[in-house]
């Protein structure tokens, strides 16, 4: 059964274990500029948002890419870099409207979230259950929920009768 | 149904896979002039330095990847006429080629610039693969290049001879790098760092000549003004020019390029454009130019497909939007990156740390931003402007902060407090 991300910024204490995790994971080094999760810090509102890669239908970034270097696991659905592949045109890193994939200056490829091969690190590491890893069809109301207000994907529908 | 599409790059290699997922039964034939299998001009800067070799810059990696999908792949081969009433393209060799929808995904081509001399042996654009092979075999180490314009080909080129060692002027007619990607400002902090990499970049000034070399080299390039610069290699980034030429007499109208609608069908009904040769609708503006950039390629012909199989999808437009990386030094821009009459803009600068950013604002949505010495989650500037997202309280904070791009659009797109988000 496919898996999903679940992020719940209002358990998130902003404790950036997430981060470590994941750069220990695909970097080898506890950096959190290598990390594919991002906690975001909202000093205004005293809240802290857990954010990465939303894996999207759209795949822009895997569009976008001239070399194919993008692709489709198709165990976890995840959209993951070839590194070898990868020739560091960064493309992707403005095409993908979410922000979520970054370029590596150390290995001059772009780097984004492959859920670890099923396996997040990140979710692992998060001691509030902040991030987990759930069955995606199990809460699809919820996802529908989060996301049908404003995203971008939605906003984007809405423009073929206003534009 | 018989989908012909002309033109084997990105957008006439996208279109055939997204007609052969959207229309298991057609019949798609894709044509390509060159003889390469497809490849990826924008690979080429990396195939110069060699990081990556010839299979590298090809679009698709695996070699029966047409096969499998069923499309027919012809390369080598040139079309050189339409002919719509007949409903069919004319190729070199005189055969004739029946279609019932046609895609015109032609490309561009570099624009020769008027200098008296132009024409010698050892003056090329870096365009194709071939020209590519030629220009790694010719630009040796410490042997003087001249490169002319630095525009956003020119910039991407300057990148791979630097990083193959050679010594390197560069030519812009502008009055600095990129004019039409950056302002004075960002285009101004990329001349001084490609100056400080040990790159000599003439602005303002032209060249008005190239003649036969002396002190041992084989070209000399006169500038405006007198001064004259050795060169072993010419290389032109001087623009380029959407190829249209076959398409006298065929009744498609073109303007700068392919004049196409909202479904992206040009003047003549069954045939449609996509790629650097359609003059497609621009999301900022609503108004229709050639954009010529990889992501609208690849969305040009993912709709050009759509709509080719039957399926009704108007283009919302394509956002223009442009990255490179100059010697290590990293630069975005993103829609209306110059403001808008009446808007807000913020910016912040570090000249020393070669770090820009501006950001343009209609009201409180974000239009256009420029980055220099900004990687990290710049694809939300995308976001927020293609989503025309109100940025309510957030305008106020970003123009305090340019940087918070990141915590604007989650702040605006997600509840902190009680949402949780499905990845």
């Amino acid at each position: 059964m496919l898996k999903s991300l679940a992020l719940e910024p209002a358990k998130c204490t902003g404790c950036l274990q997430c981060e470590l995790a994941c750069s220990w994971e695909n970097e080898a080094s506890f950096n959190p500029s290598k990390s594919r999760i991002r906690v975001f810090t909202f000093h205004e509102e005293g809240r802290f948002a857990p954010y990465t890669c939303t894996q999207c239908a759209e795949a822009w970034c895997l569009h976008a890419c001239p070399v194919e270097a993008i692709v489709i696991n198709g165990a976890t659905g995840a959209k993951e870099v070839i590194e070898d592949v990868c020739v560091g045109c960064k493309v992707c890193t403005i095409a993908c409207p979410f922000g979520t994939v970054n370029y590596n200056h150390d290995t001059g490829k772009v780097i984004k979230c492959d859920l670890c091969g099923g396996d997040p690190a990140c979710a692992r590491a998060c001691p509030t259950e902040a991030i987990t890893w759930v069955d995606a069809d199990q809460t699809g109301y919820d996802r529908m929920q989060a996301w049908a207000a404003r995203s971008v994907e939605s906003i984007d529908a809405t423009q073929g009768g206003g534009a | 149904m018989r989908h012909l599409i002309i033109g084997a790059g990105p957008a006439g290699v996208i279109a055939a896979e997204h007609l052969r997922e959207t229309d298991p039964q057609a019949g798609i034939l894709l044509i390509g002039d060159e003889p390469e299998p497809p490849y990826s001009r924008m690979a080429l800067p990396y195939y110069l330095t060699g990081n990556i070799d010839e299979r590298g810059t090809h679009l698709r990696k695996s070699a029966d990847h047409f096969d499998r999908l069923g499309i027919e792949l012809r390369t080598g081969t040139r079309v050189t006429a339409i002919e719509p009433a007949d409903k069919h393209v004319r190729l070199e060799d005189g055969r004739e080629e029946a279609y019932d929808r046609l895609l015109l995904a032609t490309g561009s081509s570099p624009a020769t610039p008027p200098i008296p001399g132009i024409e010698q042996e050892g003056v090329t654009p870096c365009w194709t693969l071939e020209q590519g092979r030629a220009i790694a075999s010719g630009a040796r180490p410490d042997s003087p290049v001249v490169l002319l314009g630095a525009g956003f080909i020119g910039s991407i080129v300057l990148e791979a001879l630097a990083r193959r060692g050679v010594e390197l002027h560069v030519v812009e007619m502008g009055d600095r790098m990129v004019p039409r990607m950056m302002n004075e400002t960002a285009g101004g902090l990329l001349k001084e760092w490609c100056e400080k990499k040990g790159v000599k970049v003439h602005v303002s000034t032209r060249a008005t000549a190239i003649q036969s070399g002396r002190n041992g080299h084989r070209l000399a390039v006169e500038l405006e003004g007198g001064e004259v610069l050795d060169a072993d290699l010419v290389i032109t980034a001087t623009g380029v020019r959407p190829n249209t030429g076959l398409l006298e007499g065929s009744g498609v109208q073109v303007d700068q390029g392919i004049l196409i609608d909202r479904n992206m069908q040009t003047s003549v009904e069954g045939i449609y454009a996509a790629g650097d040769v359609a003059q497609g609708r621009d999301f900022s503006t609503g108004e229709y130019s050639v954009q010529a950039i990889q992501p609208t390629a690849a969305e040009h012909g993912r709709l050009a497909a759509l709509n080719m199989a039957g399926r009704n999808v108007p283009h919302q437009g394509t956002l223009n939007m442009n990255v490179l990386d100059t010697l290590g030094l990293i630069s975005s821009s993103f829609g209306l990156w110059q403001g808008v009459e009446g808007g807000d803009h913020a910016e912040l600068l570090n000249r020393p740390r070669y770090r820009y950013v501006n950001l343009q604002f209609e009201e409180d949505r974000l239009v256009g931003g420029t980055c220099l010495g900004l990687t990290e989650h710049i694809g939300v500037l995308h976001g927020l402007i293609q989503s025309r997202l109100p940025l309510g309280v957030w305008k106020e904070r970003l123009m305090q902060d340019p940087t918070r791009l990141m915590e604007a659009y989650l702040a605006c797109t997600q509840s902190l407090s009680a949402c949780k988000v499905l990845h």
